[in-house]
């Protein structure tokens, strides 16, 4: 049985052919309308979320598949003290696969471990956030046409935003990728994605705190929401929730086929006057996620 | 101060100055049923100064934990007064209960009942990080 923890659970292989897959749905919707009748995913989400889960679900039906769950750890029995691995047994015996958001890093690996059906890490902390990744690539392949040859600009927090660690780690994997990490000192990228990845890999990379001196040298820009909910000190949160604000001005130095890309959702760092421009692919990168985790869902259910 | 060799047992030696009561709560020594005897600040004339456990019976004791906790011990054995084996510890590729993840946001911090499993990442530089929520502990 397969689960999906992070990134590092599926080989380069099997992440490309998971693009293929849901390339092959965006075009043949049809044709997957009833692959996982009669199955069905539980969404436990122990952390509000509202895109993740409704596209989780989405994806469910898309494919003929029931959902259930819930939408917040008040709704759960871990309010009344239940442990995540107890919640888990009684899950699995409901459910065949299960997609699960939890606040705390590593819950997915408590979960795998007391689970019958595959569990999919929707989102653990700060941490990992494998799904989202996959439909960054998949949006990547589909916006640029290729996955290597790239300047990759990351901005924002860098050091809770789980989405640019696992794309990090994901993009490492091909060729020519330059990264230019673009944080307040405060909200750079961990030491350990430095050590384990970047300079274990040789991968070239840049550490700036500004977006407007290196935005003409991207081929593709990932911002980054600065999450009130990772801060334990609110007075900090304030003074660097808007450092970052990418707008028509910014945007006049950068390339013309720049892609431009956010996890959603926003705040203020990106202006809504961009929303427009043909480089923001944001909007098009949500409606990506369904179609990617429908790819994933049928590869760990093992449906062909 | 004098302090009497043992007959069968061990001697942990080379302990960095101060490390000594580390080592004898992370081995449990207190639940042996033999005498052991700490030494602090001992004369070291590589070290300065160090720490000295000395064990007085021949039990099972997980020496490769102290291996995390500071490398350049040494381990005596001794059987019948001579000593007939010496070594460093190796350090472990998992720590099980043997120290706690400290961030606030792992899920070791609230699940009851899970064990803190450290792994290996960097030998060289004796460097373990939590299994779970990967920070260095």
């Amino acid at each position: 049985m397969r689960n999906l923890i992070g990134i590092e659970d599926f080989s380069t292989e099997e992440i490309d052919e998971l693009i293929e897959v849901s390339k092959n749905i965006i075009s043949n919707k049809e044709k997957y309308l009833e692959k996982c009748k009669g199955k069905i995913l539980a969404t436990l989400f122990f952390e509000p979320s509202t895109r993740t889960r409704l596209s989780f679900e989405s994806a469910m039906l898309s494919l003929g598949g029931g959902v259930l769950g819930f939408s917040s750890a008040d709704s759960s029995s871990t309010q009344k003290g239940e442990t995540l691995a107890d919640t888990i047994k009684v899950v699995s015996g409901y459910s065949d696969i299960i997609a699960m958001r939890h606040p705390k890093e590593g819950a997915p690996i408590v979960a795998a471990n007391n689970s019958n059906v595959p569990i999919i890490n929707a989102g653990d902390g700060g941490h990992n956030h494998p799904t989202q990744t996959l439909l960054d690539l998949l949006t990547i392949s589909q916006e640029k046409g290729r996955l290597n040859n790239f300047t990759v600009g990351l901005c924002g927090d860098l050091k809770f935003g789980r989405t640019v660690h696992s794309l990090i780690i994901a993009l490492s994997r091909y060729e020519n990728i330059k990264f230019v990490l673009i944080s307040p000192n405060e909200l750079k990228i961990p030491d350990y994605l430095k050590q384990d990845v970047l300079d274990k890999k040789n991968i070239d990379y840049i550490e700036t705190e500004s977006l407007e001196e290196n935005i003409d040298k991207l081929d593709i820009l990932y911002m980054t929401r600065v999450q009130k909910e990772r801060f334990l000190n609110e007075e900090e949160y304030v003074r660097l929730k808007d450092v970052y604000i990418l707008d028509k001005q910014k945007l006049e130095k950068a390339k013309k086929d720049l892609c431009i890309m956010h996890p959603l959702p926003r705040v203020n760092e990106i202006s809504t006057e961009i929303d427009n421009d043909p480089r923001a692919a944001y909007f098009r990168q949500a409606e990506y996620g369904k179609y990617m985790r429908m790819a994933i869902i049928l590869k760990l259910l093992n449906v062909k | 101060m004098n302090i009497d060799s043992i007959k069968n047992g061990y001697v942990i030696d080379h302990i960095s100055a101060g490390h000594g009561m580390k080592i004898y709560e992370y081995l449990q020594l207190e639940k042996l049923d033999c005498s052991v005897a700490m030494i602090m600040n001992a004369r070291s004339t590589k070290m300065g100064k160090k720490d000295i456990i000395k064990i007085d019976q021949k039990v099972k004791i997980d020496f490769d934990v102290l291996g995390y906790i500071d490398p350049n011990i040494t381990i005596n054995v001794i059987e019948n007064d001579k000593k007939v084996k010496k070594f460093h510890p190796e350090l472990k590729e998992e720590l099980i209960d043997i120290v706690k993840c400290k961030n606030p946001r792992c899920i070791t911090s609230v699940e009851r009942g899970l064990k803190h499993i450290c792994i290996l990442k960097d030998k060289k530089k004796a460097q373990y990080r939590c299994k779970y929520c990967d920070s260095e502990v």
